[in-house]
């Protein structure tokens, strides 16, 4: 007994122990004055800003403002993403009209599209969820494009046989057959949605997590910038286990490899 | 060739009728001139070498692929059943049956459908977990519901167990003597055509080298037909020497009647 609690938690403890070694030795070479404030904050001192950042509001109202961005760019981008995949697969004439301009638009770096965006659209919202939206519109488009090539013909055959026309076809055939590329799509788009969130924010931003992070540059608060790095790092894995519980229940018809 | 069944009857108007059928792929001419009449409530057996184009046939008849203008009747009322049995994986056995059937009654008549083929116990269970012959069961049920005037299975039962396979005939023809629709089923096997149907018609090079009606009862066929099955094997290129196994197969009980 003794045994299977022991082998059941060392390799628990040993994968905590690494970071908590690395605080500890942060915290101290703060603490001892090996890293001054300026370069980088204690942790403590991190987490006394962070909650003092949350008891103002200050923290949550620019969350939020962020938050909006990502999930209207996301929106966008995602929807988007995924009529141009359907009409690129399902005509031909979609596919020699769409797919081009895919892949043109794929060779440009989207950050490298900012200030054309700042131009058109000036310093609002709209160019930060605009970047968003047209950075994470091609994972998923690509990735539904080639989850509908994969689609079992077989598949499509029978239904046909059964009398489904298109609309019915791509809602109960094609769509759920390209569902685990389009969700490996999906992925990528969160990502790039955060990465392009911060570059957006850094640009010029007078609400959001990024104006946060450059008043506190100006200011060489490096613990407000360390918290603003966490609530990114919370961000992104709040999309991941968004993701993840997504692919659990539309995917709960594949065999699992392992059962529980 | 024209098929007159029984001359000097006044016969109803077949359910489907080919004349001068042809198809060809690329330089390839896989079904040649061919005539084809199935009488409603008729069940028809199709034998023929792989690759003679009996799956070109009964995509045709189908309507999967276009006549291309050629002499083609078919009811509008059809329903398919493959070798494999084409089920979506991400729906449940019971909407897999209804697929595509309209209105509220959906579910109700798919899971009178299950219950005749005696799967109202896996109504929703995935297909991925279904056996072979439950996943077959399965795609006589969605083919059922859709009440068709011609069934087409195009070898249904190849990929089963040989007991398995015997249960499959004996449902087949329950479904068939209850809701009468004229059937085309596609085999590559002698006694599984004399077993089940009205007329057997052997496929070779695309047209028809053999046809020929079965009067015997279903009930006692294995002695009658042994002189039927020697000839059948006998357009199939498999001499038979009186005496021999695969002469005897048919003439002792096993298989067939097993089946009845
Ligand atoms: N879509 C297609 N394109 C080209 N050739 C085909 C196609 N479908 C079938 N064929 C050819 O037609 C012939 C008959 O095929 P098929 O009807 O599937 O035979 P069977 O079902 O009797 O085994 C084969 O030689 C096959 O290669
Ligand atoms: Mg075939």
């Amino acid at each position: 007994m003794t045994r299977a609690r022991s082998t059941l938690l060392s390799p628990l403890r040993s994968r905590w122990l690494s970071p908590v070694l690395f605080l500890l030795a942060w915290e101290l070479a703060s603490r001892t004055g090996l890293i001054p404030a300026h370069t980088l904050a204690a942790p403590s001192t991190v987490l006394v800003t962070m909650l003092q950042m949350i008891r103002s509001g200050e923290l949550p109202a620019n969350l939020l403002v962020s938050f909006w961005r990502v999930a209207l760019g996301l929106g966008i981008g995602v929807s988007l993403g995924v009529v141009l995949g359907i009409l690129a697969r399902l005509s031909r004439r979609g596919d020699a009209l769409i797919d081009p301009l895919m892949q043109i638009k794929r060779t440009i770096p989207v950050v490298a599209l900012a200030p054309l965006f700042i131009v058109w659209f000036g310093i609002g919202e709209t160019p930060k969820v605009a970047l968003i939206a047209f950075a994470t519109l091609f994972p998923v488009y690509l990735n539904l494009y080639n989850g509908i090539r994969g689609v079992d013909r077989r598949l499509v055959d029978a239904a046909r046989s059964f009398g489904l026309d298109q609309r019915q076809l791509i809602v109960h055939v094609i769509l759920p057959g390209a569902l685990p590329s389009l969700l490996v799509g999906l992925r990528y788009a969160l990502t790039i949605s955060i990465v392009m969130l911060v570059i957006a924010e850094q640009i010029n931003a007078s609400a959001g997590l990024g104006f946060l992070v450059n008043n506190a540059r100006d200011f060489m608060r490096t613990d407000i910038i360390v918290v603003c790095l966490m609530v990114y790092a919370l961000l992104g894995l709040a999309a991941d286990t968004l993701i993840r519980t997504v692919e659990d229940r539309a995917l709960a018809w594949r065999p699992k490899l392992v059962e529980a | 060739m024209s098929v007159a069944y029984f001359p000097g009857i006044a016969q109803p108007a077949p359910v489907v009728r080919l004349r001068g059928f042809s198809r060809r792929f690329g330089p390839n001419l896989i079904l040649d001139d061919l005539d084809l009449d199935i009488a409603a409530g008729e069940f028809v057996a199709l034998l023929g070498h792989s690759g003679s184009g009996k799956t070109t046939l009964l995509r045709t008849l189908a309507g999967l692929d276009r006549a291309d203008g050629q002499a083609v009747t078919i009811p509008s009322a059809r329903a398919v059943v493959f070798q494999d049995a084409r089920l979506l994986p991400w729906k449940r056995v019971w909407k897999n049956v209804a697929l595509g059937l309209p209105g509220r009654t959906a579910r109700a008549r798919a899971e009178a459908a299950l219950a005749e083929v005696g799967l109202s116990h896996r109504l929703d269970a995935w297909p991925l977990t279904l056996s072979g012959g439950e996943a077959q069961r399965t795609a006589l049920a969605r083919a059922l519901v859709r009440e068709p005037q011609l069934m087409l299975l195009d070898e249904p039962f190849a990929a089963l167990d040989a007991l398995t396979r015997l249960r499959m005939h004996e449902l087949v023809l329950n479904l068939w003597r209850a809701h009468r629709p004229s059937v085309l089923i596609v085999t590559h096997d002698v006694d599984e055509a004399i077993a089940l149907a009205d007329r057997v018609v052997v496929l070779d090079k695309g047209r028809i080298l053999f046809e020929e009606r079965i009067v015997a009862e279903r009930g006692s066929r294995t002695a009658s037909v042994r002189d039927l099955r020697r000839r059948l094997l006998g357009a199939l290129g498999v001499a038979t020497q009186s005496g021999s196994y695969a002469d005897t197969v048919a003439g002792g009980q096993p298989l067939a009647e097993a089946a009845e």
